[in-house]
């Protein structure tokens, strides 16, 4: 589904991402962890076509994505969320969800019917999934830290996305919404059949729904394993979970 | 939404009644408001609806006014044809200008659309066999059945209530929505699945198009041009109309428009500190009503309606 081949990155002599391979298959659940500054959010952002990369090549669903840009990539099926909450604050929940909704069924450029007549159904749907649909109404930017982040994935999910990135979907949450977040994203997945890959720092969350696991330490990949595996592995502990604890 | 329909119905009503007065002072006052009015609004779709700040919107409205006067002037193209080909121009033009000042954002592509207006400025004002130059184009001819004050009048409420009823068509629909999506985040609106440099391409030349209107009938009404129309202080004007009135409403610059408008003209004929007047009013709306005068009413009107 995924694959990344020999990728770098580096910002005014700093290299953030070096020379990372992995992939991933149709239908597993990965995470990507490490610690701070161990360059996750950058080896998205390559993915996603955010930020060029310097070498390496990227392969989606076996087409070369590596020069391509972001909107190029979101419609071959690929849905991201961001670390940062990113939604369009000033549109009402309903709208945020509708508006993806547009893109992905090519009406984006129609300007003769009015905007609200549009897929209706399909985005009280989603609103539903993501459990927002008592919200539809509510300007988005009101909305609480936890509700943001699920409205984001709500979004993602509107572009039917078969690979989903998910970039720290519990950062900021308290436990009860880590919970609540994970169960949705747990349940989505399977429901959808997605193949998902994602950053987060709880470790418990990480072992949680992750099959596999890959460890990011100073741009460079150190460890790729199973949950239990990697929990094992003393390179892995010496230089990030005993850091954590 | 009927309810506003039926308001605006019984303003185009009011509108349609403003000759009966016959002061020619009103009709020309409310021939000028509706003109700069349609070009605050097209202005607008870039500034409210997309979140390009573009400081250089007055060479559209000079290549419209220009393009008309020079086709009926110098090659006697007959007036609708001269009008149509007007419109057409400014969207070209904004094509062209636009296709490099979307590749920066921000400030950056503020000071580009300034840099490309100047540079059409100094072309119309150095471009003396053709435009006269710092002169001016002088005596435009009137077209055919519009040769009267009230009947120039009636001809461009008709236009611009066309172009508005277009344009807001346009921002009620999916393309309009995607233009606010781009205002709100453009880097989400990238991951949704848009290019969002052609949107921002494609609002660039619908907003020229529809400032190049105002623009061709500014000439006409005016009998004459000058380069002025081009300078920067032109756009800024425009632009401080679009803010006052409010630019989150679809309404307001036409509502800010219609305030600069009078209130110049009733302040020059008492006193020749216009400017500083206009200073004033800037700096109270700035700090008071960020929203402009429509989103003030329409936060007074929701506060009313909650303690109803």
């Amino acid at each position: 589904m995924l694959a990344v081949e020999k990728v770098k990155k580096s910002f005014d002599g700093f290299v953030a991402v070096n020379g990372v391979s992995f992939s991933i298959k149709r239908g597993e659940i990965c995470a990507i962890i490490g610690p701070n500054g161990a360059g996750k959010t950058t080896l998205f952002n390559l993915i996603t076509g955010h930020l060029p990369v310097d070498e390496g090549k990227l392969f989606f669903k076996g087409m070369d994505i590596t020069h391509m840009p972001p909107h190029r990539i979101c419609r071959l099926g690929m849905g991201r969320s961001f670390q940062r909450t990113n939604i369009f604050p000033r549109l009402t929940v309903f709208q945020n969800i509708q508006a993806a909704v547009l893109v992905h069924r090519g009406k984006s450029l129609n300007f003769l019917k009015p905007v609200e007549s549009f897929f209706r159904e399909e985005t009280q749907a989603i609103l539903k999934r993501v459990g927002l649909k008592d919200y539809g109404e509510t300007v988005s930017g009101s909305l609480s830290y936890g509700f943001q982040k699920q409205l984001e994935l709500g979004i993602a999910l509107a572009s039917e996305p078969e690979l989903l990135l998910l970039d720290e979907p519990t950062a900021g949450m308290s436990a009860q919404e880590t919970h609540q977040t994970i169960e949705l994203i747990g349940r989505i997945t399977k429901e959808k059949g997605l193949t998902l890959l994602f950053t987060e720092h709880d470790m418990e969350v990480v072992f949680s729904i992750a099959e596999r696991i890959m460890v990011l330490h100073q741009g460079r990949l150190i460890a790729e394993d199973t949950p239990e595996e990697v929990r094992k592995n003393s390179e892995v502990q010496k230089i990030y979970l005993g850091e954590g604890r | 939404m009927p309810r506003e329909n039926w308001f605006l119905v019984i303003i185009i009503l009011c509108l349609a009644l403003l000759p009966m007065s016959e002061s020619r002072f009103y009709i020309f006052l409310g021939t000028d408001i509706l003109i700069m009015g349609l070009f605050a609004v097209s202005l607008n779709l870039l500034l409210g609806y997309t979140g390009l700040v573009s400081f250089g919107q007055a060479a559209y409205f000079g290549i419209g006014a220009y393009t008309c006067a020079l086709l009926m002037k110098k090659a006697s193209v007959a007036f609708p044809i001269a009008f149509a080909a007007a419109a057409v121009f400014g969207a070209v033009a904004a094509l062209i200008i636009g296709f490099f000042c979307i590749r920066l954002t921000k400030i950056y592509f503020a000071m580009l659309t300034l840099a490309f207006s100047q540079i059409v400025w100094a072309i119309v004002f150095k471009w003396n066999s053709l435009t006269g130059g710092d002169n001016g184009l002088i005596g435009i001819p009137f077209p055919q059945h519009l040769d009267s004050p009230t009947r120039f009048y009636y001809f461009t409420l008709f236009v611009v209530v066309l172009s508005l009823f277009l344009l807001r068509k346009l921002v009620n629909s999916p393309l309009g929505r995607m233009l606010t999506t781009i205002r709100e985040n453009p880097e989400r609106t990238e991951f949704i699945g848009i290019n969002v440099k052609k949107f921002q391409l494609i609002a660039f030349m619908i907003s020229g198009f529809f400032s190049a209107i105002p623009g061709a009938l500014f000439g006409i009404f005016n009998h004459s041009i000058f380069p002025d129309l081009l300078f920067w202080s032109h756009s800024a004007e425009v632009l401080i109309m679009t803010i006052l009135g409010g630019m989150y409403s679809f309404f307001g610059p036409m509502v800010g428009a219609a305030v600069i408008l009078y209130l110049r003209m009733l302040v020059t004929s008492y006193t020749q500190y216009w400017p500083l007047i206009m200073g004033t009013i800037l700096t109270l709306l700035l700090f008071f009503f960020p929203g402009g005068i429509l989103g003030f009413l329409r936060s007074q009107l929701t506060f009313l309606k909650r303690n109803r």
